[in-house]
């Protein structure tokens, strides 16, 4: 066990090599450097100081050096935890990730806590009362959690809410605990807050579970050794939780990594149109602004969140399943 | 011997005999039939796909003949008609049956808001009808003419039957409009995710060993990382001064960039299955190069999964589309797609004076769900011997 989490965490280095590549890419994708628009601006609006800060970054990153010199530079900065500046917020950008990028891993957290809430009992119920009405249901149920864009479903509740309770949904927290320090009422808050993003984000991965928990269970349902359990005398439920649900949650638990990168990207479209204080928004931003450290740190670190969760789910696979450990 | 010539047995035998033989016959039929015809009748049994394939059809005709469909050009605003509500179809008159018209609307502006505020006039009937005449446009870009699906008999009045938008465009003929640009943004960044998709995975499955390891790990990589952040840091880098035209492309290869290891995935672990078989080792004693094994041998066998595949990958890229162009970094107009016009229906103030702004969200849903169907019923008739 021990060696294959070493294995697999030593794994992770080339991966985040890559996507540091990637980020750098998409850093340097828009044409010209970015520096000398800054420059121009700050030229134009007689800024001495900006100037300067130009000048500085010109250095720190440098930008009339060959590329991958420029690469180095930049991911020993991340490394260490210096993330550029934001030109447009004036303001290192690792001072504008803290508070979002935790919100964000918050809002993943409790999404992926709903999915499998909510997926593993509605996908043994369906896989137990096959092709009844229940099943039918759940399956619609399903289909059309697939079929829903993420930014509809946070669009029509927000509807719903603004046009038959009169409350705004939007945000994570309400006015009055916005920049307040944490405490037990501002995470009360929060919470109460939470859930319409969480069940925004979590319908289609829910979605997808469910039809995967049901094939799995299904497979397994007719085994002999259910029915030599059964034959013995356990109680259906007993029955059936204690062993095919085992079996059939494996394949779920690496669908926890499969389903969360599109966690993220649901999260991240879902946070614009709920303007929450994740991620999200602020990227887009910067994106549309081309303030370019910014976005690409965003880009950087939701990868980073999406790989480590499914290298999480591997380690939990692997725990939960020894075949996998001794491949 | 057939049951005709047996007119002296008695009536049940005979019943009998013709079942027997319609039964042999149909069973000659299964055994003598071709591949594709095995799958044609196992995709028949699949109900809703093949409601699916005629929703999808449907909508592909609208794509096509989308000049014809539309009532009005997608572009021409109407001043007087901002934000208005969709116009009933009424069919029944003083409990009777008629030929469909609808009512005129009557519009004030309120001072405050200065928003305009619809009622619906009474005194102004407007009679409906099929295949009227309307502004010119090209049929397929060539037929000239003025015919249109339906519209106002009259011509002069309008008729918006799912409202209109912010500059009182129909909204209807817009949404005619992307679905031509949706549907084959869909089908475009497929198909260039089939051809990295069919290369890489071929190599990988068929080659084997190290070049099969590192296509691995590039695989699980892309899997690994969220799309829509990644899809929104290379679509914000598209240039705004490019024509319509470039960003539809580089829309397209910005979606399927990311989009084809499902597709690698499939053709490698087809490869893997196929390398093994007798047939193909019978090609290689024969003497067949490789590349004739590949196209001639193994690839048919396989064109049923790839197809079901791409099919069941299509919706994920009309909803990739939609999502970047609806915040904005995706296609911008000129070009209507769903995306585009969800745009207008980005805040809730906005939903909540004009909800059907929201319609074009619906079909989307209905497009999305239509291909999810049709790939579960091509998935099940890939495979007709299992």
């Amino acid at each position: 066990m021990t060696s294959y989490i070493i294995r697999r965490v030593l794994y992770f280095i080339p991966t985040l090599l890559a996507i540091s590549l990637v980020t750098f890419f998409i850093i340097q994708l828009p044409p010209g450097d970015f520096i000398t628009s800054f420059e121009a601006r700050a030229l134009a609006n007689g800024d001495q100081a900006d100037l300067e800060r130009a000048a500085q970054l010109r250095e720190r990153y440098g930008l009339d050096q060959p590329w991958y010199v420029q690469y180095w530079r930049w991911f020993t900065g991340v490394l260490t935890g210096d993330f550029g500046y934001s030109f447009q917020w004036k303001q290192p950008v690792s001072a504008l990730l803290g508070q979002r990028m935790l919100l964000t891993f918050l809002l993943a957290l409790a999404t992926t806590v709903f999915v499998w809430a909510v997926a593993i009992p509605m996908g043994i119920f369906a896989a137990m009362r096959k092709n009844t009405l229940g099943d039918y249901a759940v399956s619609f149920v399903g289909f059309v959690g697939l079929a829903t864009p993420d930014f509809l479903l946070a669009l029509v509740l927000m509807w719903i809410s603004f046009f038959y309770f009169d409350m705004s949904v939007g945000g994570l927290f309400s006015p009055e605990f916005e920049n307040a320090p944490w405490s037990l009422a501002r995470v009360w808050d929060l919470l109460g807050h939470l859930w319409i993003p969480v069940v925004v984000i979590g319908t289609n991965g829910t979605a997808g579970l469910i039809r995967i928990l049901r094939a799995n269970l299904l497979d397994e349902l007719h085994k002999p050794y259910v029915e030599a359990a059964r034959s013995r005398g356990l109680t259906e439920w007993r029955l059936t939780a204690k062993y095919p649900v085992r079996v059939a949650l494996n394949p779920f638990v690496s669908g926890i990594g499969d389903t969360l990168p599109g966690l993220i990207s649901g999260a991240t479209i879902t946070s614009i149109v709920l303007s929450l204080p994740t991620a999200g928004p602020l990227l887009l931003q910067a994106l549309l602004s081309q303030d370019m450290y910014l976005a690409g740190s965003y880009i950087f670190l939701l990868s980073i969140l999406s790989v480590l969760g499914v290298l999480i789910s591997d380690i939990l696979l692997a725990w939960l399943d020894p075949r996998i450990r001794y491949q | 011997m057939s049951a005709s010539h047996l007119g002296t047995l008695p009536k049940h035998i005979q019943d009998e005999l013709a079942a027997l033989e319609r039964e042999e016959a149909s069973e000659r039929a299964v055994a003598t039939a071709s591949q594709w015809r095995l799958m044609w009748w196992r995709f028949r049994k699949h109900s809703l796909a093949m409601v699916s394939l005629g929703v999808l059809a449907t909508l592909f005709l609208v794509a096509i003949f989308a000049e014809f469909v539309a009532p009005y050009n997608p572009m021409a605003v109407h001043a007087t008609r901002t934000y208005a509500p969709p116009q009933v179809i009424y069919l029944i008159e003083h409990g009777r049956l008629t030929w469909p018209f609808t009512y005129g609307l009557k519009s004030t502006v309120e001072v405050e808001t200065m928003r305009r505020v619809y009622t619906l006039d009474y005194s102004q009937r407007i009679e409906l009808g099929l295949f009227v005449r309307g502004e010119p446009y090209r049929l397929l870009g060539v037929i000239p003419t003025d015919l249109r699906l339906f519209g106002t008999r009259d011509g002069t009045q309008l008729i918006s039957v799912l409202g209109s938008d912010r500059l009182g465009r129909d909204l209807f003929s817009r949404m005619v409009h992307a679905t031509r640009i949706s549907l084959s943004i869909g089908l475009a960044a497929v198909a260039l995710s089939l051809v990295l998709g069919v290369t890489l995975g071929g190599i990988s499955g068929y080659f084997g060993g190290r070049v099969d390891m590192l296509i691995q790990r590039l695989i699980e990589f892309i899997d690994a990382i969220p799309s829509l952040p990644l899809w929104m840091g290379l679509s914000a880098a598209i240039p705004l001064t490019w024509p319509p035209l470039w960003v539809y492309f580089a829309i397209t290869l910005v979606l399927s960039l990311l989009g084809w290891t499902g597709m690698a995935r499939v053709v490698r672990g087809r490869f893997l299955a196929l390398r093994e078989e007798d047939f193909v080792m019978a090609a290689r004693v024969s003497g067949s190069s490789e590349r004739r094994i590949i196209f001639r041998h193994m690839l048919p066998s396989f064109v049923s999964h790839i197809i079901a595949s791409l099919t069941l990958t299509i919706p994920g890229r009309i909803l990739g589309e939609t999502s970047l162009s609806f915040l904005g970094l995706g296609l911008k107009e000129p070009i209507i797609s769903y995306g585009v016009l969800l745009q207008d229906a980005q805040n809730v103030r906005t939903v909540a004076t004009a909800p059907w702004l929201i319609t074009p969200a619906l079909v989307v849903m209905l497009i999305v769900i239509a291909y999810n169907f049709l790939g579960d019923g091509l998935r099940d008739a890939a495979d007709p011997y299992a």
